[in-house]
């Protein structure tokens, strides 16, 4: 798309080191992607501030005037409450799993040496292709002999299992990139291998820890499938549940759905704009020695 | 990448917790040399290997190994989700399935679909992320909002889009306002379009992800490098194709790999657009979708389960051919150590 234009624009930016301010095709081409990133987004969030008949008669239209109703409605319905308190419960908690186990197995997989370490990993990583779609159904079942469907425990745990091999496979090369002389050197210090995990190896993985937290959150927060198959109870909906069964109950009441769904967006883009630079950094392996 | 294999071992990091115990001490009281301190040693690391790994591995196992191979077993009897399944129907279910036409069309859908995202946002993506890898003021914002597609929940994206496409939705008014009314279209429901609406909405919503690995990738690249080939003379473009889209290799055949996956295990976004019985006739009805509205909804578990098998295996060879002959060299930390 874009192959001639950056071409020639960094060619100016580049050999100087200090902050330039660049080309201005790059911020064009930047704003242009910038601006289909967000234009449906802006749609949901505006159209919340519109009433049924300004949508009906100008779908792409401008709120004029500027409504409030429909998102004090959303904000003061007990509902948007249970469902944000639900979403964040099921979400925290399947982030302390993942990391936490996820790290633990992890520093095994990264820096013990033993028989069967290989199809350890082996067994972590296949599980990128033991998508929970495929497993859903027993999965279900498997939940509800547990005596664990409507209950949040339901969808926590299942998440945790399928939130693992992409933290293992995130963070194994990361602690493997610690160098031995550290450990060596925190040995010679008197600290165990274990004591060398907790005050070593916790602090110096954190960018991949928080990376590995923030996709199992975002995933957590935004899942949608395993909740509709485990959660059939209202009042145990999470978010993604309750917009759906929103959306169709109020199906003719477009503007208050757009309010609703914007309102349900908020939580996981304030997360994810705190953390955002974590996440590159994390993923660039950021323990260089 | 053999599940079977891997789940022998497992056991081996979990039995010896008890007799560890009497070890735990021993190693730190500088002990002569020799066997009974090595002895020690050992326990003591199985002990370390089995207290770490194991819930893990527990909560692994349980939770996604398990219920796979319990859906092998469901596959092979027809049951309808109560009691014990006793009506084995053996490889029926299976000769359903690759029977039924509407399978055959789905299998196709998801072709289009795992070829279409590699071809559009595979190239966009790294574009993107080279132009916003330079020392451009307001980065890390522009960053930011490129990832907001990515962060917001698939329910979310489903609702808004669907909305907008509709007949009378905003994307029809809003050509028919810039005075290209003439391609106002039925964007969901046309099967010719409805495709490559969904596309649109697959690509607007995973390109971020994209983006965000490759960036990482980018970052793991020493500046040196390119400097030194500036220095001898070499373009901007030329050094884009010489040095820095090898180098970033590694990261885009991962991101290939988990595009590949993802689009074969697509849900949410047809599921909530479409509908499932809508979806079939539109033409962009997925092998999940297919799942769900065969097995589930309609209450033939076994069934559903048997779909749920043929789509796992689909996958699996289709990821264990990538492997052998693509990712091989760089399974173990492309995504964190591109460069290296």
């Amino acid at each position: 798309m874009s192959a001639t234009t950056i071409d020639r624009a960094p060619r100016l930016a580049r050999p100087n080191r200090r902050q330039e301010w660049g080309s201005p095709l790059t911020y064009f081409i930047a704003l242009l992607f910038i601006a289909v990133c967000l234009a449906p987004v802006l749609y949901i969030v505006l159209g919340g501030f519109r009433s049924n008949s300004q949508i009906t008669t100008s779908p792409a239209g401008l709120p004029s005037p500027w409504l409030f109703d429909n998102y004090l409605n959303v904000l003061a319905s007990s509902t948007f409450w249970v469902e944000l308190g639900n979403s964040a419960i099921a979400a925290i908690a399947t982030t302390i799993g993942v990391v936490v186990l996820g790290l633990m197995v992890s520093f095994v997989l990264a820096r013990y040496h033993f028989r069967g370490r290989g199809a350890m990993y082996s067994l972590f990583a296949a599980g990128l292709m033991f998508p929970m779609t495929v497993a859903i159904t027993p999965l279900y079942i498997l939940v509800k002999d547990l005596g664990l469907t409507n209950s949040l425990a339901g969808v926590i745990l299942p998440q945790i299992g399928f939130g693992l091999p992409v933290t293992v496979i995130i963070l194994v090369p990361f602690l493997k990139a610690i160098p031995d002389e550290i450990e060596e050197a925190a040995a010679i210090d008197g600290a165990s291998r274990l004591g060398f995990f907790i005050r070593m190896v916790v602090p110096l993985s954190l960018p991949g820890v928080v990376t590995t937290g923030i996709l199992a959150f975002v995933a957590s927060w935004n899942s949608y499938l395993l909740p509709l198959f485990i959660l059939n109870d209202p009042s145990t909906f999470t978010l993604p549940l309750g917009v759906q069964a929103f959306a169709s109950q109020y199906s003719v009441d477009t503007a208050k759905v757009l309010a609703f769904t914007s309102l349900a967006m908020i939580p996981a883009l304030l997360f994810f704009t705190l953390f955002e630079r974590r996440i590159v950094g994390g993923l660039t392996g950021a323990v260089k020695g | 990448m053999s599940s079977l294999q891997g789940a022998a071992p497992v056991t081996d990091g979990q039995p010896p917790q008890v007799p560890a115990k009497a070890g735990e001490d021993a190693p730190r009281a500088s002990s002569p040399a020799g066997r009974p301190r090595r002895r020690a040693t050992d326990w003591r690391k199985r002990l370390e290997i089995g207290i770490l790994s194991g819930p893990a591995i527990i909560v692994f196992v349980a939770f996604v190994i398990f219920p796979v191979f319990l859906a092998a077993y469901y596959g092979f009897f027809r049951w309808k989700g109560f009691g014990a399944p006793t009506d084995f129907v053996g490889l029926g279910n299976y000769k359903v399935i690759f029977a039924d036409s509407a399978f055959h069309d789905v299998l196709v859908h998801n072709a289009i679909i795992v070829v279409l995202s590699l071809v559009i946002q595979g190239p966009i993506a790294v574009a993107v992320a080279l132009l916003l890898n330079q020392k451009i003021r307001g980065r890390s914002l522009i960053r930011v909002l490129i990832f907001v597609p990515y962060v917001i929940a698939e329910v979310i994206v489903a609702t808004g889009w669907s909305l907008m496409l509709q007949t009378n939705g905003a994307v029809n008014d809003l050509l028919q306002a810039v005075g290209l009314g003439a391609f106002r279209a039925d964007w969901l429901a046309d099967p010719k379009i409805a495709i490559w609406s969904l596309m649109v909405i697959i690509s607007w919503k995973y390109i971020g992800f994209a983006v965000i690995l490759f960036l990482a990738g980018l970052q793991g690249i020493p500046e040196e490098l390119s400097e030194a080939a500036a220095i001898d003379g070499a373009s901007y473009w030329q050094i884009q194709r010489r040095i820095t889209l090898p180098l970033l290799g590694p990261t885009i055949r991962i991101w290939a790999f988990l595009s590949i996956i993802g689009s074969l295990q697509l849900f949410d976004l047809v599921y909530i657009i479409w509908g499932q019985y809508v979806a079939s006739t539109a033409g962009t009805s997925t092998m999940a979708t297919y799942m769900v509205a065969n097995g589930r909804t309609s209450g033939n578990y076994g069934y559903g389960n048997a779909v749920a098998v043929v789509m796992f295996l689909i996958s699996l060879v289709i990821a264990l051919i990538y492997q052998r002959f693509v990712l091989r060299r760089d399974m173990a930390g492309a995504v964190t150590q591109g460069a290296k």
